[in-house]
């Protein structure tokens, strides 16, 4: 705590008004103290000797003249090993251990540690007293999981410092000094497992941060081969409500290709993370072989928990992914969704009586929402090893509209586009990826010209489709209604795709090379029928089948004879390929 | 202790400014004015001014009046005697019954803690077969009644209060007409449901402020309920009155709007009512089903646009009936395959028929032949809308099953339903 004393001078929603006698800085956490409980919140604007703070809790209560204590600390969150597999609130507050101290609710001024100060860890020094080191590089590790986890030298020391003393190999809490370093005038400092570091400032104790180019599965086809996500891209994926968002985000939770998972439920419904919280320990990780929750944490703020702990929720959630980032580790970001985090934006600026900008968002919006993307990013690190932080956002556009300001300035600083459509979830084609809107500036898992081909089959179709809804079946050529048919095949049997089923879910990269090129030599051939019967008939087979293939695990004995009774059907059709498509294949 | 004040600084639609000292945010005060005593709550402290939102409406106020602080939130009285009763948004008897002051809980507290729910996995019957066949409700779901003025939404809500599978039934009427409130006041007395039934209700006529209320208060004492083991069903009419009445009183204390006037903050409003929906684990639940009128039959206005995205799906009332296609249950996978094992075949099955059903009926209005599979999709339309989607039907969800079945036999051959064989050999009539 600092000498500044503060009072209460005005409550309006979560918004205080506080009269302060001493230094106040912008963004500093401080508590406002009533009917014995203390309620922390952040300074967000100065003027004068009256600072504005928003509480992160309900304000009921409050009274003008209740004394305000500031703690000189930016809002930080620990780091440390013992986070991942937890379920934190938006201030890093393990939500297990709150229910244990205060029950069903989550009543207001109770703070919980977030990392066990009780628990050892085995610590292995790597580093020998002498050695010359800045922050961010580490001087031993633990075993956390499946994962050795990094003791770092505290990011927020500047400058170069020489290792004094290290403990020997042995286990210690997070709390205990496990090392004492000097800096240039040798001054000295101790070290130990844990320690803060504020959440809005990115961490960037990286040598160089380099261009996103190795894709990250997800496992879902649409994507992986059509709009790819690169291991530190971003990607953002708006639509409208009911349109299969939520649902996405959990299938690329389980399935991506990646070390980490953070999972930002940012004013959201309290029964997914439910859900999440059910399911995982129960599955298991295919890269590791133990639980998926030893490679996820999860930041829950559900939408009736109080707004300005959503807006902190986002960043404890970024903070946590670039940390683990740090040992070298590739880390996936899932928030869902911005547009509440946005909104939480709004409701504060209203409060401070800003000027709005469009739809009553403050000005800052865009410039918030691009260096919130910008965290993730693909760097090499001091000793030479590469990570990354991924960052997938949901946004949940007013009554769908993208052209609303948060989908219109997310849009502008991510790498990938995943537009869900209304039409396509009402007609029960998930993922409702719109594939005529989506875009990815990231490299496919599949050759990009195959890709190319593909769709331009399927736009030929959609127009072929647009074009029969007028003049009907009657008044469309044959090869036309073929197009047709090819594209709705491509449509059934590769983009839609069903996560709730344990194989079809989790498509890999293999797989998706290959069906993709049993694909184009259907869609490749030009056939010799005479009636749209028969064409509808032979591509309905065509798609029958291959939804059974697609349910069949790769390379499995069925698989192959799935696979068969495809190329038999296939050769049944008589197609002749096209020169385009040979040489794609 | 509780101090008087005898001067009133500023009178703006329902909002009144009074200089005081020591006020706590959120606190009450009871004001008295020449048409009697009304309560106000604090809604914002500038220094000495403090904002006041009069329950009774700023109507008649006068700056002479006087306003004396209470020195508690708001809070209700929760005890079994609230069975059977009628309150209004301040918590006063709106029958004859005697005023409840014992056992006061605060409204709107805090939320639950996300780790402390269970996952909703229990079916609560209904016994309308659109709900339990089609869209099955869970227990602890948070569900939409999406419909536009004129349907019959509040006929519908008290069908569900007497035939649910609920230990209590707490009902909130938010700028209700009087007929609707005397219509459900007979309705559950004659339906016998009134004696596990609370009803909570703000009608037209009643000040603003007050139906800004009936959420929290109806909410407050569902919890309480549930946790006592109770099996609690919230029903909620009309939201877009809330959702109105939020926006009137953002308006006049000058908050930016965001969305057609709306304030900025109604997602999170509305969320921290939606969100009271829940299982505990080891403990009661709370559902709710919320009727949400839609200005226009437009899903994009602000207020059904943001309950979307809050709630597990919605019931869409048209015509009269509970249109299987716009409506959804998001929870239904959770539990329609632990009833019977032809439920979810059954459910898919039916739709899927329906559709083609829509789809001919495009046709014929078009011009075009009939064909005889047309024939039997037309007749099957038929008997479906009658026989499953009146709203009248109470039938367990066995029985109305069976009656899906029935209606299959009647119009088609086995082959021609696409249901699996292995069910249809044990569930088709003989």
């Amino acid at each position: 705590m600092t000498d500044t004393k503060g009072r209460v001078a005005g409550i309006n929603g979560n918004m205080v008004s506080v009269e302060f006698d001493g230094n106040v800085s912008m963004n500093e956490v401080c508590y406002v103290v009533t009917g014995g409980t203390r309620l922390k919140s952040e300074v967000i604007r100065i003027r004068g000797n009256m600072a504005q703070i928003q509480v992160y809790e309900m304000t009921k209560g409050i009274a003008a003249g209740d004394p305000v204590e500031f703690t000189g600390d930016l809002l930080s969150a620990e780091l440390g090993p013992g986070l991942l597999g937890q379920v934190y609130d938006g201030l890093q507050n393990p939500l297990p251990l709150l229910a244990q101290k205060a029950g069903w609710f989550l009543e207001r001024g109770v703070y919980v540690n977030p990392l066990d100060t009780e628990k050892k860890w085995d610590f292995t020094p790597v580093a020998r007293p002498g050695d010359r080191l800045r922050a961010g590089e580490y001087i031993g590790t633990v075993p956390e999981g499946a994962f050795t986890h990094k003791i770092f030298i505290p990011f927020y020391l500047l400058g170069t410092y020489t290792l004094k003393s290290i403990v020997p190999a042995g286990a210690y809490t997070i709390h205990e000094p496990i090392a004492v370093i000097a800096d240039e005038s040798g001054k000295e400092t101790e070290i130990t497992m844990s320690f803060r570091w504020p959440v809005k400032r990115a961490i960037n104790c990286y040598a160089e941060r380099l261009a996103p180019t190795e894709t990250m599965e997800t496992k879902v086809r649409l994507i992986d081969s059509f709009f790819p996500v690169a291991k530190g891209g971003t990607y953002c994926i708006p639509g409208p409500f009911g349109a299969g968002k939520t649902v996405l985000q959990h299938t690329t939770s389980r399935y991506a290709d990646v070390d980490i998972v953070i999972i930002a439920a940012c004013g959201e419904r309290a029964g997914e993370v439910v859900e999440t919280l059910t399911e995982f320990p129960e599955l298991t990780d295919p890269k590791t072989g133990r639980s998926l929750m030893e490679r996820t944490v999860i930041i829950c703020n559900t939408s009736s928990m109080p707004v300005a702990s959503r807006e902190a929720s986002v960043y404890t959630a970024v903070t946590l992914a670039e940390y683990y980032r740090q040992m070298g580790l590739h880390v996936l970001l899932l928030a869902d969704s911005t547009s509440r985090w946005a909104q939480a934006l709004r409701e504060m600026s209203g409060r401070l009586e800003e000027i709005p900008g469009e739809e009553a968002f403050p000005a800052y919006l865009e410039s918030y929402i691009a260096s919130f993307y910008e965290r993730a990013g693909y760097v090499r690190l001091p000793d030479g090893s590469f990570g990354s932080v991924t960052i997938g956002g949901t946004v949940s556009p007013a009554g769908g509209n993208f052209e609303e300001p948060v989908t219109q300035a997310t849009l502008k600083v991510v790498g990938a586009f995943h537009g869900l459509s209304r039409e396509r979830s009402d007609a029960r084609k998930y993922p409702a990826i719109d594939p005529l809107i989506s875009w990815s500036k990231y490299d496919s898992v599949v050759p990009e010209e195959q890709i190319e081909y593909c769709r331009s089959v399927m736009k030929h179709g959609v127009e072929v489709g647009s074009m029969m809804k007028v003049v009907g079946e009657e008044g469309t050529s044959l090869s036309d209604f073929v197009t047709y048919l090819k594209s709705e095949l491509l449509d059934a049997v590769y983009f839609q795709q069903n996560s709730f089923d344990p194989v079809d879910a989790d498509c890999g990269v293999d797989r998706q090379r290959y069906v993709i090129r049993k694909l184009l030599r259907i869609l490749g051939s030009t056939y010799n029928m005479k009636e749209k019967d028969e064409a509808r008939a032979y591509f309905n087979s065509l798609r029958q089948k291959f939804i059974d293939w697609n349910y069949t695990a790769f390379g499995s004995d069925d698989f192959k004879k799935r696979e068969a009774e495809i190329d038999e059907i296939y050769t049944s059709g008589d197609g002749k390929m096209d020169a385009e498509a040979e040489k794609l294949l | 202790m509780n101090k008087v004040y005898n001067r009133i600084e500023s009178i703006t639609g329902s909002v009144i400014t009074v200089r005081a000292e020591g006020v706590r945010y959120n606190e009450l005060a009871e004001i008295t004015t020449r048409f009697g005593k009304s309560l106000a709550e604090v809604n914002k402290i500038d220094g000495d001014i403090v904002s006041l939102q009069v329950f009774a409406g700023g109507r008649g106020v006068s700056t002479g009046d006087e306003v004396r602080f209470l020195g508690h939130e708001m809070e209700v009285s929760f005890s079994d005697d609230l069975l059977g009763r009628i309150f209004n948004g301040s918590g006063e008897p709106r029958d004859n019954g005697p005023a409840l002051h014992e056992n006061l809980k605060p409204i709107g507290g805090p939320s639950v803690n996300p780790s402390k729910r269970i996952l909703a996995n229990r079916m609560l019957r209904t016994n309308i077969p659109m709900i339990d066949v089609f869209n099955t409700l869970v227990v602890s779901q948070k569900l939409p009644i999406f419909s536009i003025s004129g349907e019959p939404y509040n006929q519908l809500l008290a069908r569900i209060a007497m035939q649910a599978d609920a230990d209590v039934i707490v009902l909130g009427g938010m700028g209700l007409k009087y007929d609707d409130f005397l219509y459900f006041k007979e309705t559950l007395g004659n339906g016998g449901a009134l004696s596990k039934t609370v009803m909570f209700i703000h009608t037209a006529a009643d000040p603003t402020v007050e139906c800004i209320k009936i959420p929290d208060m109806v909410l407050a004492v569902a919890e309480q309920f549930a946790l006592q083991d109770k099996d609690v069903l919230v029903l909620l009419t009309d939201m877009t009155n809330f959702a109105d009445s939020l926006k009137e009183i953002a308006i006049t204390q000058e908050q930016v709007p965001s969305n057609r006037g709306y304030p900025g903050d109604l997602y999170s409003q509305l969320a921290s009512r939606y969100e009271k929906a829940v299982d505990f684990a080891g403990s009661g639940s709370i559902t709710i089903l919320a009727v949400t009128t839609m200005p226009g039959d437009d899903v994009t206005h602000p207020v059904p646009d943001n309950t979307g995205y809050i709630t597990e799906g919605q019931y869409y009332l048209k015509d009269g009936r509970i249109e299987p296609f716009g409506s959804l249950s998001r929870l239904k996978q959770n539990v329609n395959d632990k009833t019977r094992k032809d439920h979810r075949a059954l459910m898919d099955g039916m739709i899927r028929l329906y559709s083609d059903y829509k789809n001919t009926l495009e046709k014929k209005s078009m011009g075009f032949m009939m064909t005889k599979w047309d024939e039997k999709l037309l007749k099957y339309g038929e008997l479906f809308e009658t026989k499953m989607m009146d709203l009248s039907i109470n039938i367990p969800l066995e029985q109305a099953l069976d009656l899906g079945w029935e209606i299959l036999a009647d119009c088609f051959e086995k082959s021609e339903t696409g249901i699996k064989s292995e069910l249809i050999e044990e569930f088709w009539p003989k």
